[in-house]
């Protein structure tokens, strides 16, 4: 199944996600002690320290070796050009790790130079293997993903990590409902998209009913987004679940986030054994340990 | 009433662009006041098809195929004659193709394709939509320029 870059979940099919998600499993408790020889390489043009150290944790874990390359970027100040970067680190390392502000940057540097690319987020695009270990933690709480009922809360606009989800779960036959403030709905094309791809079942509310939902998927509401900031308290006030909402819910519900969560998420929820987001979270170590263990051909 | 217009010994007559679009049609093929081959342009000709049509006729222009995508996007029913020695050589039908090649740039303003020097490239889902192939959004045909 090896795969040259991983930069969008639109690049996997559903057997692609399947073998990925059976080879994290085998990584869950995998450390190896001798180092392979290999260097993967973490470029980070906006921060999110989450992320980057959950990539080194993988790679540390399969015996690569990590480099770092952290530089802020700007539209406005001119500096070495991002082709250029990403041939120099192309030198130093055998796999890359990009993070950028704009979108298609991961899919542009997998394209001037030869080695493998992981894209870590580019923009408001993609990050592919945050909907993979979404994927992943899905399925080892619900055994599987196929009409498991999964409602997606919050600003579905901007919030990559719910476009590509929504991709993912309604190629495995997820039942999806959108719930998200007026103007901060998922974009239209996106629907459209999964729903001629795999006829996805999908609903859209503006309303909070946890009566028959399995996975609860949370993201951020940011108040950047509203030019009024009464609109904007009183939208974040209505769209944070609390335990009301809760108490509706089923009990074997499992709340997820892909954090960082700021305020959105009341400290008591955070008790809750519903509340999973900081397991998704180390979820991500296996699963990018089977990314990066199949872009660099280690089964081979 | 009728417009009668020269006829030209080489070059491309386009026929069948939608109304008004014949000064874009111009404008993607470079026409300008230093175009030094005879131009016509004939707007809101009647058409039995279309109602109304405009037509180019452009003495001593080349045809190439990236020409020929940016008509396509802009004027998806023209239709192309190659011109030689006053006869038409050839007929094409414009069609957008599978895979726009540096037709258009990106209308997504955080798009790397507008920071990097790299080819725009567009994947053409039905026509209407179009899918960049970096930053992954659709636009309308519209959209494109
Ligand atoms: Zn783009």
């Amino acid at each position: 199944m090896r795969k040259k870059s991983l930069i969008s979940i639109r690049d996997l099919d559903k057997r692609d996600i399947e073998n990925y998600l059976k080879l994290a499993e085998r990584y869950e408790n995998h450390f190896t002690k001798e180092k392979i020889g290999k260097v993967l390489a973490t470029l980070f043009f906006e921060p999110s320290t989450r992320t980057n150290l959950s990539f080194q944790t993988s790679a540390k874990r399969l015996g690569i070796d990590t480099l770092n390359w952290n530089v802020q970027f700007s539209s406005t100040q001119k500096g070495e050009s991002f082709e250029d970067t990403v041939k120099i680190v192309s030198g130093y390392a055998d796999i890359l790790v990009i993070r950028h502000p704009l979108e298609g940057a991961a899919r542009f540097a997998s394209e001037v130079q030869d080695k493998p690319v992981i894209n870590a987020g580019d923009g408001a695009n993609q990050h592919p293997t945050q909907t993979l270990l979404d994927l992943y933690t899905i399925k080892k709480y619900k055994q599987k993903i196929e009409n498991v009922n999964i409602t997606l809360l919050g600003d579905l606009k901007y919030a990559r990590a719910m476009k590509s989800l929504i991709y993912g779960l309604a190629m495995f036959g997820a039942n999806i409902t959108l719930v998200s403030p007026k103007g901060l709905e998922m974009d239209s094309y996106v629907i459209r998209e999964v729903k001629e791809k795999f006829s996805a079942n999908i609903i859209e509310q503006n309303v909070i009913d946890l009566s028959g939902t399995d996975v609860l998927y949370l993201c951020r509401i940011q108040k950047e987004r509203f030019s009024d900031p009464y609109e904007a308290e009183k939208i974040q006030k209505e769209f944070r679940v609390n335990m009301d909402y809760l108490k509706k819910a089923k009990d074997d519900l499992i709340i997820m986030h892909p954090l960082p969560k700021v305020d959105e998420v009341p400290k008591e929820v955070d008790k809750l054994k519903n509340a999973i987001y900081f397991s998704q979270a180390k979820n991500g170590v296996p699963v990018r340990m089977a990314v990066i263990s199949d872009l660099l051909g280690l089964g081979d | 009433m009728s417009i009668t217009v020269e006829e030209i010994d080489n070059g491309i007559v386009i026929d069948h662009i939608p109304a008004g679009k014949g000064v874009l049609v111009m404008q993607l093929l470079d026409i300008d006041q230093n175009y030094k081959g005879m131009v016509a342009l004939v707007m809101n000709v009647r058409s039995n098809k279309f109602g109304k049509k405009d037509i180019v006729k452009l003495q001593g222009k080349t045809m190439n195929q990236k020409i020929f995508d940016k008509i396509a996007l802009v004027a998806p029913t023209a239709t192309i004659n190659i011109i030689k020695d006053f006869k038409v050589i050839e007929k094409r039908k414009v069609a957008i193709p599978q895979k726009l090649v540096d037709v258009s740039r990106c209308p997504n303003p955080k798009c790397i394709t507008n920071f990097e020097s790299v080819e725009t490239i567009f994947l053409n889902l039905n026509d209407s939509f179009f899918r960049c192939y970096y930053c992954e959004r659709v636009f309308e045909r519209e959209e494109l320029k």
